[in-house]
């Protein structure tokens, strides 16, 4: 119980509070339904109440796709913990469905026996048609559902609409506020104070739309809900999920988009530089640019380009005339970018891509995560045209991603892709919140002396001078052609090719060098060794948790650094007897490894859209261990069970 | 940027040390002179100054000139201009490009330059013609044109750039030939324009498409064949300055003769760079029906785009206070946990 609850959480101790370590809901409704915001508003109350929380959002595709189908289905998924959590958590313990399609598109990811609560009131004929149910089947009469689930009918849309019939609102907009309704009635299930969403709900619509009447509307639905469930005789207990011992210190709620852009903006600060993002609006990256464009005050510019490839010419531009050029995209659009890619190589200016990976090939699933854009990163370029590539293991944790690509792309003067996805953009997670103060800053220099200046002179970290128009005495030319080593001038040279494409490489093993060396979680030797990057680090972390509790010997190291990869990677690998390698791919980082090091590594690979459930890791260890496996890569199944 | 004093510079302080390659003949080397007289006339700094280019015999400018540059990838040049002037407003910057580099791969990115109205000074040299890739038809060949990729002669549609340019929001539109003696003047008039100034340059290329523009720079039929554009002024043309451009009741030019049994001066069309609608028609006049309009077609004042993004920032900063980062970090709902999250203090943003 926290001091700060409202009066609407004091006075219900009538029925029993059963305390859980962790519990996974979800929220899922018509696009129109406003499960969005309910579903952050109970992680913002969650994390603000001291549990560790971990978040996926579902978004339909289409902006409005019918209403009532299951093509317009959207979901929020929370995992709120009393323990340190990494990952949404794989099966749902509570499904809260507003119409027929969520039901149908959700309930197989509701554990058996798990509680299922329903919008009565919108399982219609119609709708039930609309959500594609056969003709005369309504699930709720369905006695096989009502087995195998804890199912609640509740008539949320008349209770929503009977409980502001004095409010004066028109019937759309009070129909609007069941989302609050179902809101409240969650927070009473599972034991929340209400208050953190009172308090957003009068911000939001009171003070910012200037709507205090809305505010009232939407404030007295979620307190209806949340009355309906402790005076209903409908459910026998609630439950209680104790605060996390979180490390002690300031935290907040982030998504990895609003990380990538705070990074950016901190890294630009850092480096005294002005951040000019330059992008085209894609699924998932265009909340990076709407964060960015909304931090003006910060000296921040950015510039919604014509297409892709004009955001990070524009970008290159940038870099070459001093400040900060800075692009994002997602798979698609890094595609098209890829040309100027190896014009920023060539001309060796400092750039910054972030590319939030969706699923593909083509435009694929704008809205769903997928991890298979590291072989278009690493090679899709013409020439040999090494370039950095990060990936941020968590939301929060693209806010150092960010920062170390300014410092790596402005002082070894390279391009860097910084690899987030769809899941962790939109997730979300507690973040330790740093000060600025303690961040170390980005140190650049421009040349000016002409006597000792040459366009394509070399320090020890074989980085070029960064030399910026209004220099005098500076004057150059860069361009896409090739560059005489040192002089910089055109040069069709056979034998300075080999050079300049070796110092390209060079430069790679010059960032590999400044990396720290690898430290495998768990045990430095072992049977096991699980290689992961970027934003499958919380559930691979989560499965080899789990196993090393059951004594299994299985450690794991998660790559950020994926382009050049630390330098001790070769020896790890070699002091475990096996790796598996889980990719949201059809086994990209797998190839590169075997390939660099010529390692039997083999793979777990998933491509729906989703991040990986524990449980599938989890069998794949134990296949792995037990000799299993044989010697096929393993792709995840459809019904999520590894089987040989 | 430093203010002290450089010495006179003169055309030959902005050509680089590098020798150029252009085929000997070609119409580049004449506007790369008088761009070098321009630059020097109007006291550029060629340290402020950038030349930005994208792919094509044109686009090798950017190294002949002792000034700060970027020869670019196909058709983007617009798009790294663009960068170059949000990060560094104070630069002096000139783009280059041709027919096809501007008006087929990179047309997208030309469009938006101009419409955005980014303060760059955009020449494009149009010769019809690919010369780099060895003589293919480019997007402004005529119907017919016979080259090594169309032997049964182009059936592309010809862009015309003026029209284009206009239509895509341009503040000031311009056309010359590569060995005329008013180039300078209109170069001039564009490098003084701010906004995004939009320069057609016929130029010969004597390899692949040689003497395509012979009837607007042969001495004999010049005259007939050009009209130059003055404000205010009305368009005669003529070996004897004997014709001129009306505007029939429905709206259409037509050329007339003037004198005595002709039509009067009072009743010629009289050039305003500030008409829009007027400047279109005149970039659909075509030799061999029309004299080509020469000089500035469009010119109006407009706010540039780099200065509207400086102005967001500074009215940000000026509203909301300079960033601070801190203040940022912990936007939005900040709770403590103290002493290993035991007693923790909830609700902090109470
Ligand atoms: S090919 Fe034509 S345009 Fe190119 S340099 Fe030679 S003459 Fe000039």
């Amino acid at each position: 119980m926290t001091r700060t609850q409202s009066k609407a959480s004091e006075s219900n101790q009538a029925k029993p509070n059963r305390a859980l370590p962790a519990a996974v809901i979800r929220f899922a409704g018509d696009s129109g339904d406003g499960m969005q915001l309910a579903g952050s508003q109970f992680t913002d109350t969650s994390a603000i109440f001291g549990n560790d929380i971990a978040t996926l959002p579902d978004f339909p595709a289409e902006i409005r796709a019918p209403a009532g189908t299951v093509a317009g289905v959207s979901g929020f998924q929370i995992n709120f913990a009393s323990t340190e959590i990494h990952t949404p958590g794989d099966a749902v313990n509570a499904l809260i469905a507003m119409n027929p399609a969520a039901l149908k598109a959700h309930i197989a990811d509701v554990e058996s026996g798990g509680i299922v609560i329903v919008n009565e009131d919108e399982f219609t004929k119609v709708n039930l048609r609309k959500a594609g149910y056969e003709d005369s089947y309504n699930p709720l009469e369905d006695e096989a559902l009502d087995e195998k689930y804890k199912l609640f009918k509740v008539p949320m849309t008349r209770l929503n609409k009977e409980s502001l019939a004095e409010s004066g609102m028109g019937a759309k907009d009070i129909n609007r506020c069941k989302n609050m309704y179902a809101l409240g009635l969650i927070y009473w299930l599972y034991d929340r104070p209400i208050d953190t969403t009172v308090k957003h709900l009068n911000n939001y619509f009171g003070v910012k739309k200037k709507k205090p009447e809305v505010a009232e509307a939407n404030i007295n639905a979620l307190k209806a809900g949340y009355f309906f469930g402790e005076t209903a005789e409908l459910f026998p207990a609630r439950f209680h999920v104790d605060k996390a011992s979180i490390a002690p210190g300031k935290y907040r709620k982030i998504t990895g988009n609003e990380a990538m852009a705070m990074g950016l903006v901190a890294a630009s600060q850092l480096a005294q530089k002005t951040a000019i993002y330059c992008s085209y609006p894609i699924t998932p990256a265009s909340d990076v640019l709407h964060n960015l464009a909304a931090m003006k005050n910060f000296g921040v510019k950015t510039f919604q380009a014509e297409d892709e490839i004009a955001a990070v010419c524009a970008a290159i531009g940038v870099s070459f005339a001093g400040q900060l050029g800075m692009t994002g995209t997602s798979g698609p659009g890094l595609a098209l970018k890829s040309e100027a890619l190896g014009l920023a190589v060539i001309t060796e200016l400092p750039l910054v891509v972030v590319n939030v990976q969706r699923g593909g090939p083509s435009t694929g699933l704008p809205t769903k995560t997928e991890q298979s854009d590291l072989l278009q990163a690493m090679y899709g370029r013409n020439g040999d045209c090494p370039l950095v590539l990060l990936a941020p293991n968590s939301p929060g944790d693209c806010f150092d991603t960010a920062i170390e690509a300014v410092r790596i792309a402005t002082r070894y003067m390279v391009p860097v892709i910084i690899l987030s996805d769809g899941y962790i953009a939109n997730g979300s997670e507690p973040w330790s919140i740093p000060k600025a103060a303690d961040l170390d800053p980005i140190p650049i220099s421009h040349p000016s002396d002409p006597e000792r200046y040459q366009v394509y002179g070399r320090d020890d970290r074989l980085a070029r001078p960064w030399a910026i128009p209004g220099t005098p005495g500076l004057e150059h030319r860069i361009g896409g052609l090739e560059k005489e080593d040192g002089s910089g001038n055109v040069s069709y040279d056979p034998d300075n090719h080999q050079r300049m494409t070796d110092l390209r490489h060079e430069k790679m093993d010059a960032v590999a060098r400044s990396l720290p060396p690898l430290e495998p979680h768990g045990d430095a030797t072992g049977d096991l060794l699980v290689i992961g990057w970027g934003g499958t680090y919380g559930s691979i972390t989560t499965a080899v948790n789990r196993a090393r509790e059951q004594g299994k010997s299985v450690s794991s190291i998660h790559l950020r650094h994926v382009n050049p990869m630390p330098t001790n990677l070769g020896d790890v690998c070699k002091r475990f007897k096996k790796i598996l390698i889980p990719e949201l791919n059809m086994g990209q980082l797998r190839l590169l490894i075997r390939g660099k090091y010529l390692v039997d590594a083999r793979g777990l690979n998933k491509v729906q859209g989703k991040p990986f459930l524990i449980e599938e890791l989890g069998d794949a260890i134990d296949l792995m261990l037990s000799g299993e496996w044989g010697d096929a890569e393993f792709r995840v199944p459809r019904d999520h069970h590894v089987t040989v | 940027m430093p203010d002290t004093p450089l010495p006179t510079v003169t055309a030959k302080d902005f050509a680089s040390d590098q020798d150029v390659r252009w085929c000997p003949g070609c119409g580049d080397y004449a506007i790369l002179n008088q761009v070098r007289k321009v630059a020097a006339k109007l006291k550029q700094r060629r340290e402020n100054t950038v030349f930005v280019s994208g792919i094509g015999c044109s686009s090798r400018f950017p190294y002949y000139m002792n000034t700060y540059g970027f020869h670019t990838i196909h058709g983007r040049a617009p798009a790294v201009a663009t960068g170059v002037k949000i990060a560094n407003p104070k630069l002096d910057v000139w783009m280059v490009t041709g027919d096809g580099d501007g008006l087929s791969i990179g047309g997208n990115h030309l469009m938006h330059a101009l419409r955005r109205n980014v303060n760059l000074n955009i020449m494009l040299f149009n010769n019809r013609i690919y010369g780099l890739t060895k003589g293919q038809y480019s997007p402004t060949s005529e119907e017919g044109k016979k080259t090594k990729s169309s032997p049964m002669g182009s059936i592309d549609m010809p862009i015309s750039p003026l029209s284009f340019a206009l239509a895509a929001e341009a503040s000031f539109v311009a056309r010359c030939v590569d060995v005329d003696r008013n180039l300078p003047d209109v170069l001039e008039a564009a490098a003084k324009h701010k906004g995004a100034s939009f320069v057609e340059i016929y130029q010969d290329c004597n390899i692949f498409n040689h003497k395509a523009y012979e009837y607007a720079t042969d001495k004999t039929t010049k005259s007939e064949n050009t009209v130059w554009l003055e404000h205010g002024k009305p368009l005669i043309f003529g070996n004897d300055n004997d014709k001129g451009i009306r505007m029939t009741g429905d709206g259409k030019l037509e050329v007339v003769d003037l004198g005595d049994k002709g039509v009067a001066e009072d009743d010629l069309l009289f050039h305003d760079v500030h008409d829009a609608s007027q400047a279109f028609l005149l970039s659909r006049m075509k030799y061999p029906e029309f004299p080509e309009p020469m000089g500035v077609f469009y010119s109006i004042e407009d706010d540039c785009y780099e200065e509207l993004l400086e102005k967001q920032v500074a009215l940000a900063i000026e509203t909301r206070g300079a960033g601070d980062l801190d203040k940022l970090f912990n936007a939005g709902d900040v709770y403590e946990v103290v002493g290993g999250g035991q007693d923790s203090t909830h609700g902090l943003h109470e």
